[in-house]
């Protein structure tokens, strides 16, 4: 579904993606992972389109995305850090999202998370007066809101309440079953193991490995994703 | 692209500085009519204030509001539109509200008081250097992520605009028989070229002198006040498109 050729990136003179080739498909939950700064959050943004690549493409669907902007009618996207209008009540936020998305062929907007998560209680609450964690539950509600194909959770339990963190990955299983493109990043490893197939590892740039859960596994002996990925980690 | 404007629109008017804008206009188009008995008089009072304070609000305001849309307009680069609709929705919300105030607040009074060609002219060089000074601010915001830096580069464009270039580049050749320079240099400033535009429908433009008589005869005539035009469009034309092809390139 989204295939990326020898994507690199420079901010300045450091090298935040390094020739980043990688292919994902549909019915995938990937976890990308890497240490702080590898690059992992500029890789996301650039299959938004929000960074625009050096050199390398990225293709959706076969079509080359740098003038293809429709395909983001197909992601659902949860940034690490939801910044959002202050002035504006998470109902009018919500309102205006399904005003910009909503065409014809769009499917029914799905609003589990919004009434899991309490939001409807809150809907007047201004942006600005919303604590970190609160907002995190407006993000990841908007990401699922338009039933996309593909989803990309950037840190998406980061801030979140033991409860909310729960209703969030009951939903990304379900999604999952669904056949969808998951793309996750974390740095809680251990909540992955249930939600992931395949794994990215990203250190400086660079892509080292992306493979099935399976296969990692059986390489490390390991069955816990995060011992996993320190025994990888060891032998580098 | 309607969408995105519409949602543009009730944010500028939401935010406060737009109707004091309004009202501060009118409030001195208002008593400068009123206390002067003669209109031109009162004209010539006004010229100075729009071709002084338009530019500055204008570029201002329209700096800080990019900056302050930072999280709106990455919002919107995450959904499904067009990097050249959101940044073209946010120039029509800016320089169509602007030139809102600007027709409301001055426009309306002064074609009230002075409506010939004077009043006319006058309304189009405040419409159509609002317009100029929001492309000239997007330009601007889109080329630092620096918001105070941003903003510096704003203020020191319009004192460039409206004071430095007279300095620099008129005065220094004001001894010299350059007519055509002249007229080609006040081309490449929208304040100077309005301001010349304005004056050469007021009486006083005799006391321009032999510079004056060089103006009147090229803006005077119909062609030459197209070229004028043509000019002004260009300005915001050039200056918007520049922005827009560093704003799709643009890492958010």
């Amino acid at each position: 579904m989204i295939i990326a050729s020898n994507v690199s990136k420079k901010f300045g003179r450091l090298r935040v993606l390094n020739n980043i080739s990688v292919t994902c498909n549909k019915g995938e939950c990937i976890a990308l992972i890497g240490p702080n700064g590898s690059g992992k959050t500029t890789f996301i943004k650039s299959i938004l389109g929000m960074v625009v690549p050096d050199s390398g493409f990225i293709t959706f669907n076969g079509k080359n995305i740098l003038h293809d902007w429709l395909y983001r009618k197909h992601v659902g996207y949860m940034p690490q850090i939801g910044r959002y209008p202050d002035n504006m009540t998470i109902g009018q936020v919500f309102n205006m999202m399904k005003d910009i998305r909503a065409d014809k062929t769009s499917k029914a907007t799905d609003e589990w998370l919004l009434e899991e998560f309490g939001l409807n209680q809150v809907m007047s609450k201004r942006m600005r007066t919303l604590s970190g964690g609160t907002r995190q539950k407006v993000s990841a509600s908007l990401a699922f809101l338009f039933n996309p194909d593909i989803l990309i959770l950037d840190e998406p339990t980061a801030g979140l309440d033991p409860l909310a963190s729960e209703k969030l990955k009951e939903k990304i299983i379900l999604e999952k079953s669904k056949d969808k493109l998951i793309l996750i990043t974390s740095h809680i490893l251990s909540e992955l193991d249930e939600l992931i197939t395949h794994v990215m590892y990203m250190q400086e740039g660079n892509l080292l490995f992306h493979k099935k859960l399976a296969e990692l596994q059986q390489e490390t002996g390991e069955q816990k994703l995060s011992k996993a990925i320190a025994a990888v980690m060891l032998k580098k | 692209m309607t969408r995105i404007i519409k949602y543009v629109f009730t944010d500028i008017l939401r935010n406060k500085i737009v109707l004091g804008y309004t009202a501060f206009l009118l409030l001195i188009s208002l008593s400068v009519f009123t206390l002067e008995d003669n209109t031109s008089k009162g004209i010539l009072s006004l010229l100075n204030i729009i071709l002084i304070i338009v530019p500055l609000v204008s570029i201002i305001f329209s700096t800080t509001y990019i900056y302050n849309s930072a999280e709106f307009i990455e919002l919107l680069v995450s959904q499904p539109l067009k990097r050249k609709h959101i940044w073209s929705s946010l120039f029509t919300g800016l320089a169509g509200s602007l030139s809102c105030s600007f027709f409301i607040g001055a426009g309306l009074p002064i074609l009230f008081f002075a409506p010939a060609a004077i009043g006319l002219i006058m309304t189009a060089m405040g419409l159509l250097l609002s317009i100029i000074f929001v492309a000239i601010a997007m330009l601007a915001a889109v080329m630092t992520r620096d918001k105070a830096k941003g903003i510096g580069i704003s203020i020191f464009l319009w004192l460039y605009f409206s004071l430095l270039f007279d300095v620099f580049i008129l005065f220094q050749f004001q001894d010299y028989p350059l007519e055509k320079f002249m007229i080609i240099a006040s081309a490449c400033n929208p304040i100077d070229l309005s301001r010349i535009l304005i004056l050469l429908k007021m009486d006083i433009s005799a006391l321009m002198g032999f510079t004056g008589a060089v103006f009147r005869d090229f803006f005077g005539t119909q062609p030459g006040l197209a070229i004028a035009f043509l000019v002004l469009g260009l300005w915001v034309m050039v200056t918007f498109w520049l922005s827009l092809r560093k704003f799709n390139r643009k890492d958010l």
